[in-house]
């Protein structure tokens, strides 16, 4: 019977050889598969296990870190909550649900950018994320916040220099350790500060005047006539208040925000030259932050009549109202913000960012995110006529109330009128970056609604107080 | 170096093992080695030194590696189970102490194992009679929906298979013994195939009978399987004819053809098998959730697996504890194993169970008579088989099916079952081994 029993022993290797076969099949060959697999919740439950990295202001503020949450596992928690809850975000693993920089970030606070992480971290018993490094300034967000009070709307803040996100305040915010109890009106997890639909109103007129000065058209010193109304795609247009001016400089226009002005300049200048300027301040595309793209929109235009998004240059645009910030132009602060910088830095428009550094567990800084440009708007010299023009609007035009002492600043207003007429609501808005001759800040400012107030009176005094707070630092 | 002697180093890795492994545990759970792990490791190594030494006294000539195999395996299951459910290692351990006592008890009970051959049919009927009880209302126990044990007030369960997958082989053993050679000529052959004379052959079929009854009655697939497997190897063994075992396997094809088809429980494990990861199966009740969380766990094992302790088998903080993976410590322990140890632990495992199939067979081998030869091929043939099942479900190789790890998964029956079958095959090798001058 030996002869039998050595097959039938050959038989059991090959049944066990075919074990080992399915075995590896599982490990090694489908491994990366399986571990990607929608069902496969040891993925996640794995990722629990990780120590991510903390999310820093610039100070050192932590923004976001990670405590323990029994079984070896961990959450997130944010100690500035409300603060910075839409620039932050939060992730719930768990739940499945992440937002903001928790999202964006979240490959390397949990450690995924570093290779040398997770060949060793097996080794060790907790695997260790990398500590993210923000452009984020606690003393400016807190003072945005203040300067805003109980109005909805937002502030943006950049270095015009490097793109590098200084404040980013959305107004009603949230408890970002427990996002799901927010409920409207005092709370929201919307970021207005890219996701909103603003009209810009006025501040877009910087918009029009580049484009108008930068393709050869005009100059500041370009006399147009004021009179109002005028008609504009068959619809009268007035000025605020109904003012006629007469002739006046594309500089004086902007300084009073003349609005017939800026609109015959749009229309001479052309859909096709003004759609080719928005695009270069970033228009028409979900914005180059390093942001969960879900949580931006691009600014746009919606035609006005039936509401519906027009394709960039569409023939359908009422330029002449576009050009004044109307017309269905929609527009988020993100994008004003990078408008002012765009002027700010000589025409150069640098890519937003968030994230400065990554340092690892051990202190070692493993990645830095150099500033990079997104495009060259205008020439350096347009950029220094719009300067000037925007100095003179806070110096003796529209935007006086932002005025800091020894401090020039360039701004711009706008007072959109929405709701139905007679309601005399306004959405008002200031764009600005300061010192004008050596900006280190552009910072935009929206409010969603006020009882007739104007962007000089209740929007700038906001600008005022995050540019006064980051002048001081130093910034 | 004696036989002894050997066995006796043969332990020091299955000593190691279970010192290292659950020092590798108490490190994971709370970042200190206590002296714990020291203690378990002693207190096993006492364990696995009884037993040698009973060995030493009542078995000198028996194969040196069986046991400390053996111990090797059931120190790395008691570890996985320790991992998984500190409670059930306990149990597993008193399971453990019980089993070395009836393996002793065997051992001094059966010195002349042979006398066995004169009970064969008191225990093959007591064995179908056990294998059915779990159908038994009142008695059994509806387990994710099979028959597969029988309840014992303060025990838990009791799965009458373990032990009749060994009376089942001892009673096979002696009536081949006796039949082999007739059921070879005594038949008239057929379209080339020897078709053996019923009166003889009777028997085998009463037993394909049970193994596909205990599938339809219990719906137990797993365990007929073990057993069906293991008759075709000894009815394979015993009379050399590769067409018995075709004509069996077409048999049982059949039969399982028509349960796949017919019976819904059958059914649905066909269905999980094939398409494991579809989301539809995979939320179903009765559906996918286990077999393919079973292997996820062995694709987050990978190469080399995680270490031990670092599997993840419950949502974390869930109270009470919901399973990531269902029966981690039963059925699906291997895929633990393959997550923590990763491909070459379970490799590792596989290869320590061909050792001890080969040394079974060896016994059978050197044998110096057909029953203890039948005998010791039948019980490392069931242990082989066992596996098979068990770790061919988990990775998908055939339907899962609820069958033991033997010596490693948690389950007393399954312990001490699987100790007596060891000293049944000591018992074996023992005589098989001894010097003919006396």
């Amino acid at each position: 019977m030996s002869a039998q029993i050595t097959r039938l022993f050959a038989v059991i290797v090959v049944l066990f050889a075919l074990l080992a076969v399915f075995t590896t099949r599982w490990t090694v060959i489908d491994a990366s598969s399986l571990n990607n697999n929608s069902l496969n919740s040891l993925t996640l439950v794995s990722q629990l296990k990780i120590k991510r990295g903390q999310l820093l202001a610039d100070d050192g503020t932590s923004l976001a870190r990670s405590v323990p949450a029994g079984g070896g596992t961990w959450k997130r928690a944010y100690p500035t909550s409300s603060l910075f809850a839409q620039a932050v975000g939060y992730s719930n693993l768990t739940a499945g649900s992440a937002a903001g920089l928790e999202l964006s970030d979240g490959n390397y606070t949990r450690g995924l950018q570093t290779g040398l992480n997770s060949i060793f971290g097996q080794l060790t018993p907790t695997r260790v994320g990398d500590d993210v490094h923000t452009t984020l300034d606690p003393k400016a967000q807190q003072a945005a916040k203040q300067a805003l009070g109980g109005q909805a709307g937002s502030v943006v803040a950049l270095n015009p220099r490097t793109g590098a996100v200084l404040a980013m305040y959305s107004n009603p915010s949230y408890d970002d350790n427990n996002p799901t109890s927010c409920a409207a009106p005092n709370c929201s997890l919307l970021n207005r500060a890219t996701q909103a639909r603003y009209a810009p109103g006025s501040t877009f007129k910087i918009v029009t005047a580049v484009a108008a000065i930068d393709s050869g058209l005009y100059t500041p010193d370009s006399v147009i006539n004021g009179n109002s109304p005028i008609t504009v795609s068959g619809v009268p247009l007035a000025n605020d208040g109904g003012t006629s001016w007469g002739p006046q400089t594309l500089t004086t226009a902007m300084i009073n925000s003349i609005n017939t002005i800026f609109a015959q300049v749009a229309e001479r200048v052309g859909i096709p030259t003004m759609t080719k300027y928005m695009k270069r301040f970033g228009f028409y595309s979900v914005p180059p932050l390093d942001y969960p793209p879900a949580e931006m929109r691009p600014s746009d235009v919606y035609s006005p009549t039936t509401g519906k998004l027009l394709r960039p240059g569409s023939p359908d645009e009422d330029l002449g109202r576009i050009g004044i910030g109307e017309g269905g132009v929609s527009t988020t602060p993100l994008q004003m913000a990078m408008v002012a910088a765009a002027v700010a830095n000589g025409g150069k428009l640098m890519v937003p960012h968030f994230t400065s550094r990554v340092v690892n567990s051990d202190g070692v800084t493993v990645k830095t995110i150099t500033p990079s440009v997104y495009s060259q708007v205008m020439s350096p010299t347009t950029a220094q006529e719009v300067t000037q023009m925007m100095t003179k609007v806070v110096e003796e035009g529209t935007g006086t109330a932002v005025q800091l002492s020894g401090i020039s600043v360039a701004g711009k207003t706008g007072t959109a009128s929405i709701g139905a007429n007679g309601l005399n609501l306004t959405q008002p808005s200031f764009v600005a970056f300061a010192p004008a001759q050596d900006p280190k800040v552009a910072i935009a400012v929206t409010v969603d609604q006020s009882q007739g107030g104007f962007g000089g009176t209740v929007a700038a005094p906001i600008a005022k107080a995050v540019l006064q707070t980051l002048l001081a630092e130093g910034k | 170096m004696s036989a002894r002697n050997r066995e006796l180093v043969g332990l020091i890795p299955a000593t190691l093992l279970v010192t290292a492994g659950f020092a590798a545990v108490f490190i994971q759970r709370s970042n200190v080695l206590s002296n714990v792990s020291l203690t378990y490791g002693a207190i096993f190594l006492g364990l696995c030194l009884g037993a040698h030494l009973v060995i030493r006294a009542t078995l000198p000539y028996a194969d040196p590696y069986l046991f400390p195999l053996v111990a090797a395996l059931a120190c790395f299951g008691l570890v996985m189970v320790y991992r998984i459910d500190p409670a059930e290692a306990r149990r597993q351990a008193i399971w453990f102490v019980i089993g070395l006592i009836l393996f002793a008890g065997t051992i001094v009970a059966f010195r002349d194992y042979r006398k066995l051959e004169r009970y064969r049919y008191t225990i093959v009927a007591v064995s179908l009679l056990i294998l059915v009880l779990p159908r038994v209302p009142g008695l059994g126990q509806y387990t994710n929906g099979a028959y597969l044990a029988v309840k014992v007030p303060g025990l838990g369960g009791f799965q009458p298979e373990e032990f009749a997958k060994i009376g089942l082989v001892v009673f096979l053993a002696s009536y081949l013994r006796d039949t082999r050679q007739v059921l070879v000529t005594g038949g008239h052959r057929f379209l080339g195939l020897t078709i053996p004379p019923i009166k003889h052959f009777g028997p085998i079929l009463v037993i394909w009978g049970v193994a596909m009854a205990t599938m339809v009655l219990l719906s137990d697939m797993g365990s007929s399987l073990m057993l069906y497997g293991g008759l075709l190897a000894m009815l394979y063994v015993a009379t050399g004819r590769v067409s018995f075992v075709v004509v069996g396997l077409l048999a049982f094809a059949l039969g399982a053809w028509y349960l796949g088809t017919h019976i819904s429980h059958v059914h649905a494990r066909v269905e999980v098998w094939l398409h494991t990861l579809n989301p539809h199966l995979y939320h179903a009740t009765l559906g996918s959730y286990q077999v393919a969380n079973g292997i996820f766990a062995q694709a987050a094992g990978g190469m080399f697996g995680q270490g031990f302790g670092e599997a993840v088998i419950t949502f974390p903080g869930s109270n009470p504890v919901i399973h990531l993976i269902p029966a981690p410590e039963t059925d699906m322990i291997y895929a633990v194993i393959a997550d923590e140890l990763g491909l070459f632990g379970a490799a590792a495992l596989l290869v320590v169970y061909l050792l001890f199939i080969a040394r079974g067979f060896k016994a059978a081998v050197m044998a110096r008579d057909s029953f203890s030869t039948l005998l010791a091929v039948g019980l490392s043939a069931v242990i082989a088989i066992q596996v098979f099942v068990i770790v061919g479900g988990v990775t998908r190789v055939i339907p899962l099916t609820g069958v033991t790890l033997p010596f490693v998964s948690y389950g007393g029956s399954s312990i001490v079952a699987n100790f007596v079958l060891l000293a049944l095959l000591l018992l074996v090798s023992d005589r098989a081994r001894r010097p003919v001058t006396r």
